[in-house]
Formats: structure tokens, C-alpha cells, sequence
């Protein structure tokens, strides 16, 4: 009984506070900015807005097109099942979870781009070629990051420390305490995973709409009505479940107040928000060609991490 | 022809129902026509995981050769072609079955010859002419190697049958070790000893690519897996040289295809990338047998095994596809195609799947393989060693990159060739492919589902083709059953493919509630946009080519456009082979150099080679 209430929170949560983010983001960026900005449930009210708009297809597109979003917001759900949220246990959970979450994701990559190809525009290509490459640098320096915490969570002697649960589960403290310094290497290039994966400077600028520089926003140019919301929302779980990832990391969520922990999980969920928005705020976009070297250097700084528990 | 294959292969599927049913048979032996030595027939767990994607891929490409390579538009070579493509099924299936050296080697021979003709069937064309040839140079070069192997076995155990190698001193198995490497990774197209692999799956007709890409290189595969099986317990540097090849080959492989703009070469490059991931498996298993942990070995052995099955048919599938476009537009350039999904819609959504599972992407087969090779090196992180040092830390996220550049690659053929609007007149007359080539992709499509979604149903066979492997029954809990999570996979796929339904209905009856329109694609305001302004394969690669350069070193021929009014110029990029063109072609015209004197032997008299031959043999008698 009582895991089926927390698992119908877990979905509950899932579904509806990921566009939440995205206001927030906007407000502390509009803050920065000393404007008053839109309001946070704006992304809602964009959303309902979406879904009733007619459609223009274009005459190059199949049904590829229309296939792509619906992949990338069922792919980002299947992803959001996966991961712990504010309480220990995630309702999809099994030996082996963390590389279905990170293979799920890709499958929703490979249909976004497809779905860009589909059009025939040379700007989405470009932004699907830039997807594809980043992409394959940000998979590897997740993994690294999964490598290093199934590690710790071995050493700090968790049962099941080949899944999701397992690792970000409740001996996170005992992790720390084990090897902070690797967690610390994990974390920030987690979170340097979560500014690629979700587009956001500086690495990509979710704001300049039609203009070449971008990734993510490029790609998506020709969808609109229905299939556009689908893709704003599936980008808003998706922001949400990195976010999930890092809180997860960054505070341990050990006590046995399941509103305590939930409360804590959202306002850290928020403030990671806060965070991307902050960070958007202060930088500026990076140059195409320097974003690889950042990947690289977030890998081998995760990979340091994991030497330094290997040679324990 | 074709009938009598297929009833090949119906004898074949009943073989190993018998096998399934009734357990092991009884080894046959048979007196062999040369003095001392017997021939053993045997069929195990680890015969029948090799002998269901042979006859699965055979039997498909049979019926796909019907309308692919019809007699009547070849008349020159239908036939030879039918001929050899069956010898070289039946040369395989000998070859899995084959319980000692000799019967081994005959049927590796016959396998190689056979494979050689089926790819030089269109010999009035000088790149296949030269292609073969590598091919059939390397091949025998790693037939050379197989004599050493089962020389020094024979001389080690004083047997030519498959006997284990316990007390045979360590020196003499690393060499064993090392020739069989580079036999049996010559025919596997592991790198650096893949030279022969593009170029032979280019220029082969597409369902013989698919049997050659599909199967023929797994004998290589076999022949490791059967080699390693009679040592008891190897030693460790064996385990990390076979995973470090592999990651080499993983990540150098899809590296190199995506520089490709040959389709089909594309897809060898992909071939060379999977036999990565299936030594990365055997790898795995091999340093578990060392370091006596059976979960690696059960996981790295199963992934390697169910990779192979799932290698086999995704990548026969893509193949199949491949070779409907090339039958419907008569090139193999990806960059002339685009927008065949209109005109060809079954062979599009067929490379589509098989493009999802090579990827190693939930819901389909690839995913399952490649995440018994995860989780066995995942596992090796409990284990404080070296080997697991550099098990872990590189070979896990080495496969996460290969994943990622696979999906980048698969993505840039299927959106170049399928999505898009069509680029030039290749595409003009573009028809969807009859029911003889469609239905094989439809049966490897199926198997490729079948597998992804219920990995519980193959699971029973690779357990029993682990335990042939490690000689004894594995215990309970390190059972492919205990240690992988088959039921959640299921469990997954099925949540993933019904959240696809429900929100695919979603969106269906939103778009049918509204108003929809149809107009030009968004050009930023460009009014008039062409085909020719899509991205092509080549633009879409280039940044990640770039980021490869100092491997893959690509040649890029770019003119200056100078003036305000420019002429026409051209450009163009390609991605060469560097071990063929900057290592093997340089020892091989210097080999040519010093040894021009042996021209001289070399007149073409077939009575002079036998003579030599005689000779020969009469000194090694008189020597001995």
C-alpha cells in the first residue's frame, strides 16, 4: 500500500512539476536582468496554449516527423521512472537500471534528430549534426559518473549498488563520508552533463530562436501546435530528471519523513533551477568549437574521480 | 539452387530441435581419407549459439538473392553465385561442428575459397578484382597462422582433436594464443587486422555482404571462443589484451564509419565496431575464468554470444536494406540519395529498425547484449586488480562513446538516404523492393523485436553454451538468470513501447482535432529551398571527423574561392583506411622489393608448382 501511494506521487511529481523549472529559470534570469519577467506557470500556460493549435506540416516531412516528439517525451518519462526521487525508491528499479536511463535517453536523441533530417532544412541539420556530437561526448562522462558512485556505494557496502536506488539510495551520507572528493568530481561534471543535455548556456542558447548558433531550438524549428508542446514538455522532464540526478547527489535524503524528504527534494530541485538560471545570467554562450574540449575536460575530470576510488 | 539451400537449412533447424530437445549427441568419428588422423563431428550448446545465425542468415539471403541477383539479369554469374554462396554455408556448418584440427582446417579452407568467389562475382569490375584479392590474402595469411596453432597443439597433446590443454607449458600456449589471435581476428576483422573487411563487403553483392558481415566473419569469433574454452585457466594478460583490442576496434570501427560515404563500406566499418563489443564480451569472460569470478565470465560470455546472434541479424537486416536501395537507384552513395522513405517505405522502416538495434537502443536486441557486457564490467569494479582497474575504467565508457557514435552515425545514413527530399536523379526512379526481399528483413526485423523484448526466451541456450565454455555447470546464483535482469528488460521495453502508444494516440487525436496544413519547410524565410541544400552525410559527419582526425586523418580537398565572381569548384572529403594504406601497402611493396628475385619461380606452370611441391616434401621426409 504504502509503495503504491509513493510511486503514484513519484508519477504524480513527474508529471507535473518539470515545467515548473523552466519558469523559474526564466524568473532568475529576468531578475538578473532587473526585469519583471513572465510569470512562473507561464511554461503551463504555453503548454495548454500548444496542445489546441492547429498544425502546418511541411510537404518534405513523413511520419518520422511526427514521430520524433512523441519518442523524446515518452523516452524522458521512462527515464524519470528510473531515477530516485524524494523518497528512496524509484517505481522502475533493477540491477543494471542506471545504463537503461542512459540508453533510454539516447533513444530519444536518435528520433529527435531523425525527426530534424526529416525536414530537409539545412539549419536543422546543422542542429542535428551538433546534437550528435555532443551527444557522444556527454554519454561517456555520465557513465564515468555511474562508475564511480556503483564504486563508493560498493565500498560503503550497499546491497544493491548496480542500480539507481542502490547508489543514490540511503547510505549517500556513509558515500560521502567514504570518498567526498571523487562525489564532488561526479557532481560538478554531472551538473556540466545537465547544461549540455538540456541545451542551456554555455553550451547552447535556448533563447535565439533562428539563428545558427544554436542546438537544440534549431532542431525543432518546423514542429509546432501539439507536436511543439510535446517537445517543450519532453525538454521540461528532461532538465528535471538531471536535476533529480544532482539533488539526489548533493544532499542525502536519509530522514524518515517521507514530506520532510519530498519537501527538501523539490526545493533542491528548484534551487538547481535557480542555478541554470544563474549561470545563464553570467556567461556567455561559448564558441562552437570550444564546447567538445569542455566535454572532454568534465570526462577527465570524472575519470580522476574514478581512479581515485579505484586506487583505494 | 535456392531449394536445395533452403532444405539445407531445414536440415540444419532440425539438428539443433534435436539438440534442444534431446541434449548433447554423441561425437561422431569417422575415418578420414589421410593416414592417422580421424574426423570428429560433434554438435554442443556452442555449435548450435553459431549454427542458428548461419542458418538464419543463409536461408534469408537465399530468398533474398531470388529477386536481388535473378538469374536472368545474370546470367554470367547467377549460377556460380548460388553454387559458392551454398558451399560456403555448408563449409560453415562443418566448420562449428568440427572436433578436431584437420576437419577444422578443411572446412576453414573451403570456408575461405567459397567466401572468396561469392565476393569476386562481379569480376570485370578492377575494384572488386583488387578487393578479393586482399581478402583472400589476408584469409590466408590467417590460415597460416591456424596451421601453427593446431601444429604446436598436436605436438603439445599429441592429438589433432580438441583436447584440453592442461599441463601444456605456459610459454608454448601464449604463443598458441597469439598465433590464434591474429588467425582467428584476421577473419573477424578485429583491428589493426581488418584491412581486408571494407573493401570485400563493398564490393560483394549485398546479400552476400550480409552473409560475410552476418556470419562468416563470426567463425572468427568461434574459433577464439572454442580455442580459450580448452584452457583451464588462461592467464590474465590474455583477458586485457582481447578487451583492449576490443575497445580498440569498438571505438576506432564506428570512428572510421563515420567518415564513410559508401554505404556499404559504412556499414562494414559497423561490423568491425560489433566484433569489438563481442570481444569486449569474450575479454570479460576470459579474465573471469583467470581471476575465478563466474559472474564476469557468465556475463561477458552471454553478452558476447547474444551479441553475435543479434549482430548477426541486425546487421544482415541492414544489409538486406541497404542493397533495395541500391537495386532501386543504382548507387551506393549516400550522399546522391534522400527521401526514400516516400518511395520505398517497408525497406525505410526495416533499416530503421535495424539502425535502433544496432545502436544498442531499447526496445530491440542490441540493447540486451550490451547490457550483459555492462553489468559484467560493472561487476569487475567489486574486485581490487589491475585487470579490473582497466576493465572498468576504460572499457565501460568506451562503450558508452560507441554507442553515442553509433547512434550520430546510423542517424546521418537513415536521415541522408531515407528522410529529406531526394538529391538528383538516383532517386527519381526509386521502387519499394519486392516481397522475396522484404520478407527476410520482415523475419530478421521480427527477431530483432523478439529478442529485445524477451531476452528470457534465448537465455537457456547461452547459459548451456557458457557452461560447454567453462567445462562445468555454473552455479545457481551465477546463473545468467540470477545475475541479469531479464524479466525487468522486459518489463522496460514493454513500459517504454506503451508510453510510445498512449502518447503517439495522443498526439494523433490532437492533430486530427485541429486544423492541419501542409506548406514549404521553414528556411528561415527562404522561399525557394532545394534538395541540394540539405545537409549531406558528409557535412553532418564533420565535426565529429574532426574530432578524429588524429586517427582516422581524412583527406579533405578544398579549393579557395577567390574572386567576387568564382568558377565552379569542387570539394570533397574521404576518410581512407590508415593501417591499410600507411602500414600494410608500404611493407607489402617493400616485401615486393627484396623478394622480386622469386618472380623468377613464379612462371605460372602448374607442372613446375607441383614439382616444387614434390621437392618439398621429399626434403622435409628425408629431413625428418
Amino acid at each position: 500500500m504504502n509503495t503504491i501511494l509513493l510511486n503514484m506521487i513519484h508519477v504524480a511529481v513527474v508529471l507535473t512539476v518539470p515545467p515548473l523549472l523552466l519558469g523559474v529559470i526564466n524568473k532568475t534570469k529576468a531578475w538578473f536582468a532587473g526585469r519583471r519577467g513572465p510569470p512562473v506557470l507561464q511554461p503551463y500556460y504555453d503548454l495548454r496554449k500548444l496542445i489546441v493549435k492547429g498544425s502546418v506540416f511541411s510537404e518534405t516531412t513523413t511520419w518520422v516527423f511526427r514521430f520524433g516528439p512523441v519518442v523524446g517525451l515518452a523516452t524522458a518519462l521512462v527515464a524519470a521512472a528510473i531515477i530516485p526521487l524524494g523518497q528512496r525508491d524509484a517505481p522502475l528499479s533493477f540491477v543494471g537500471d542506471m545504463i537503461l536511463f542512459a540508453y533510454v535517453l539516447s533513444l530519444g536523441r536518435f528520433f529527435t534528430m531523425a525527426a530534424a533530417l526529416d525536414t530537409g532544412s539545412a539549419f536543422e541539420g546543422m542542429g542535428s549534426a551538433r546534437e550528435a556530437t555532443y551527444g557522444c561526448l556527454a554519454e561517456p562522462v555520465l557513465l564515468f559518473g555511474l562508475l564511480v558512485l556503483a564504486k563508493v556505494s560498493m565500498m560503503a557496502g550497499v546491497s544493491e549498488s548496480l542500480s539507481m536506488n542502490g547508489m543514490l539510495g540511503e547510505s549517500l551520507t556513509k558515500e560521502w563520508s567514504v570518498a567526498g572528493a571523487s562525489m564532488l568530481l561526479v557532481l560538478i561534471s554531472w551538473f556540466i552533463v545537465l547544461l549540455v543535455e538540456n541545451s542551456r548556456i554555455p553550451f547552447d542558447d535556448p533563447n535565439t530562436h533562428l539563428e545558427l548558433t544554436m542546438i537544440h531550438e534549431v532542431m525543432v524549428l518546423d514542429h509546432c501546435g501539439p507536436a511543439l508542446a510535446m517537445i517543450l514538455y519532453g525538454a521540461a522532464v528532461r532538465l528535471f530528471i538531471f536535476a533529480a540526478l544532482v539533488v539526489r547527489l548533493a544532499i542525502p535524503l536519509q530522514s524518515g519523513f517521507a514530506l520532510w524528504n519530498w519537501g527538501l527534494f523539490l526545493v533542491g530541485v528548484l534551487a538547481v533551477a535557480v542555478g541554470v538560471g544563474i549561470v545563464e545570467s553570467i556567461m556567455a554562450r561559448l564558441r562552437l568549437t570550444v564546447i567538445p574540449n569542455l566535454l572532454v575536460g568534465a570526462g577527465v575530470l570524472v575519470a580522476f574521480g574514478l581512479v581515485l576510488v579505484l586506487s583505494h | 539452387m535456392a531449394v536445395g539451400l533452403l532444405a539445407g537449412c531445414g536440415l540444419g533447424v532440425a539438428a539443433i530441435t534435436q539438440f534442444l530437445i534431446g541434449g548433447a549427441s554423441a561425437p561422431l568419428s569417422l575415418q578420414s581419407p589421410i593416414a592417422a588422423a580421424r574426423f570428429t563431428i560433434e554438435i554442443d550448446a556452442i555449435s548450435v549459439v553459431f549454427l542458428v545465425p548461419i542458418l538464419l542468415v543463409s536461408a534469408g539471403a537465399v530468398v533474398y538473392g531470388l529477386s536481388y541477383w535473378k538469374q536472368s539479369e545474370h546470367e554470367e554469374n547467377g549460377r556460380r553465385l548460388s553454387f559458392w554462396l551454398g558451399l560456403l554455408t555448408a563449409a560453415m556448418m562443418l566448420l562449428v561442428a568440427a572436433r578436431d584440427g584437420i576437419l577444422f582446417l578443411l572446412a576453414w579452407e573451403v570456408m575461405a575459397v567459397s567466401a572468396y568467389f561469392c565476393i569476386s562475382v562481379e569480376d570485370e569490375d578492377a575494384n572488386t578484382r583488387q578487393a578479393s584479392w586482399l581478402y583472400l590474402s589476408a584469409s590466408h595469411l590467417a590460415t597460416l597462422c591456424l596451421f601453427g596453432v593446431f601444429a604446436l597443439m598436436a605436438a603439445a597433446t599429441g592429438t589433432f582433436g580438441f583436447v584440453s590443454l592442461t599441463g601444456v607449458s605456459p610459454a608454448l600456449m601464449n604463443v598458441m594464443f597469439l598465433l590464434a589471435l591474429i588467425g582467428f581476428g584476421t577473419k573477424a576483422g578485429i583491428m589493426p587486422m581488418h584491412i581486408w573487411l571494407p573493401g570485400a563487403h563493398a564490393q560483394a553483392p549485398s546479400h552476400v555482404s550480409a552473409i560475410m558481415s552476418g556470419v562468416v566473419i563470426k567463425m572468427g569469433i568461434y574459433g577464439l571462443v572454442r580455442m580459450v574454452s580448452l584452457v583451464d585457466v588462461p592467464p590474465v594478460w590474455w583477458g586485457v589484451v582481447l578487451l583492449t583490442l576490443g575497445v580498440i576496434s569498438g571505438v576506432l570501427g564506428v570512428a572510421f564509419a563515420i567518415g564513410q560515404h559508401d554505404i556499404k563500406r559504412l556499414l562494414a566499418y559497423h561490423s568491425i565496431e560489433n566484433i569489438g563489443i563481442i570481444v569486449m564480451g569474450l575479454g570479460l569472460a576470459v579474465l573471469g575464468r583467470s581471476l575465478g569470478r563466474p559472474d564476469w565470465v557468465v556475463l561477458g560470455m552471454a553478452g558476447a554470444l547474444l551479441h553475435v546472434w543479434n549482430h548477426a541479424t541486425f546487421k544482415s537486416l541492414l544489409f538486406f536494406s541497404a542493397g533495395s536501395v541500391i537495386h532501386a537507384t543504382h548507387t551506393r552513395e549516400i550522399d546522391q540519395l534522400g527521401g526514400l522513405q516516400k518511395t520505398m517505405p517497408a525497406t525505410a522502416f526495416f533499416f530503421l529498425i535495424g539502425a535502433v538495434a544496432i545502436c544498442g537502443l531499447p526496445p530491440l536486441n542490441g540493447f540486451v547484449s550490451e547490457l550483459f557486457i555492462y553489468l559484467g564490467l560493472f561487476q569487475s569494479l567489486a574486485v581490487e586488480s589491475k585487470a579490473s582497474f582497466a576493465a572498468a575504467a576504460f572499457a565501460a565508457p568506451a562503450l558508452a562513446l560507441i554507442g553515442g557514435l553509433a547512434v550520430a552515425c546510423f542517424v546521418k545514413v537513415y536521415g541522408t538516404v531515407f528522410l529529406g527530399a531526394g538529391r538528383g536523379e538516383h532517386v527519381q526512379h526509386a521502387h519499394e523492393a519486392s516481397l522475396s526481399m522484404t520478407g527476410p528483413m520482415a523475419v530478421l526485423a521480427a527477431v530483432c523485436v523478439l529478442i529485445g523484448m524477451a531476452p528470457r526466451l534465448v537465455a537457456p541456450l547461452l547459459q548451456q553454451a557458457v557452461n560447454t565454455w567453462t567445462g562445468k555447470v555454473v552455479p545457481e546464483v551465477y546463473q545468467l538468470a540470477s545475475v541479469a535482469p531479464l524479466g525487468w528488460i522486459s518489463v522496460g521495453a514493454a513500459t517504454l513501447v506503451g508510453l510510445l502508444a498512449v502518447i503517439g494516440l495522443v498526439l494523433h487525436w490532437r492533430l486530427i482535432a485541429a486544423e492541419r496544413a501542409t506548406s514549404l519547410t521553414w528556411d528561415c524565410g527562404y522561399a525557394a529551398p532545394s534538395p541540394r541544400m540539405q545537409y549531406t552525410s558528409s557535412s553532418f559527419a564533420e565535426m565529429l571527423v574532426d574530432l578524429f582526425r588524429w586517427a582516422l586523418i581524412p583527406q579533405k580537398h578544398a579549393p579557395r574561392v577567390r574572386a567576387l565572381f568564382p568558377d565552379d569548384k569542387e570539394f570533397y572529403s574521404h576518410t581512407p583506411d590508415i593501417v591499410l594504406d600507411r602500414v600494410v601497402r608500404p611493407i607489402v611493396a617493400f616485401l615486393y622489393r627484396v623478394f622480386f628475385f622469386f618472380r623468377y619461380m613464379q612462371q605460372g606452370n602448374m607442372q613446375a608448382y607441383l614439382l616444387y611441391i614434390l621437392v618439398m616434401l621429399v626434403v622435409l621426409l628425408m629431413w625428418r
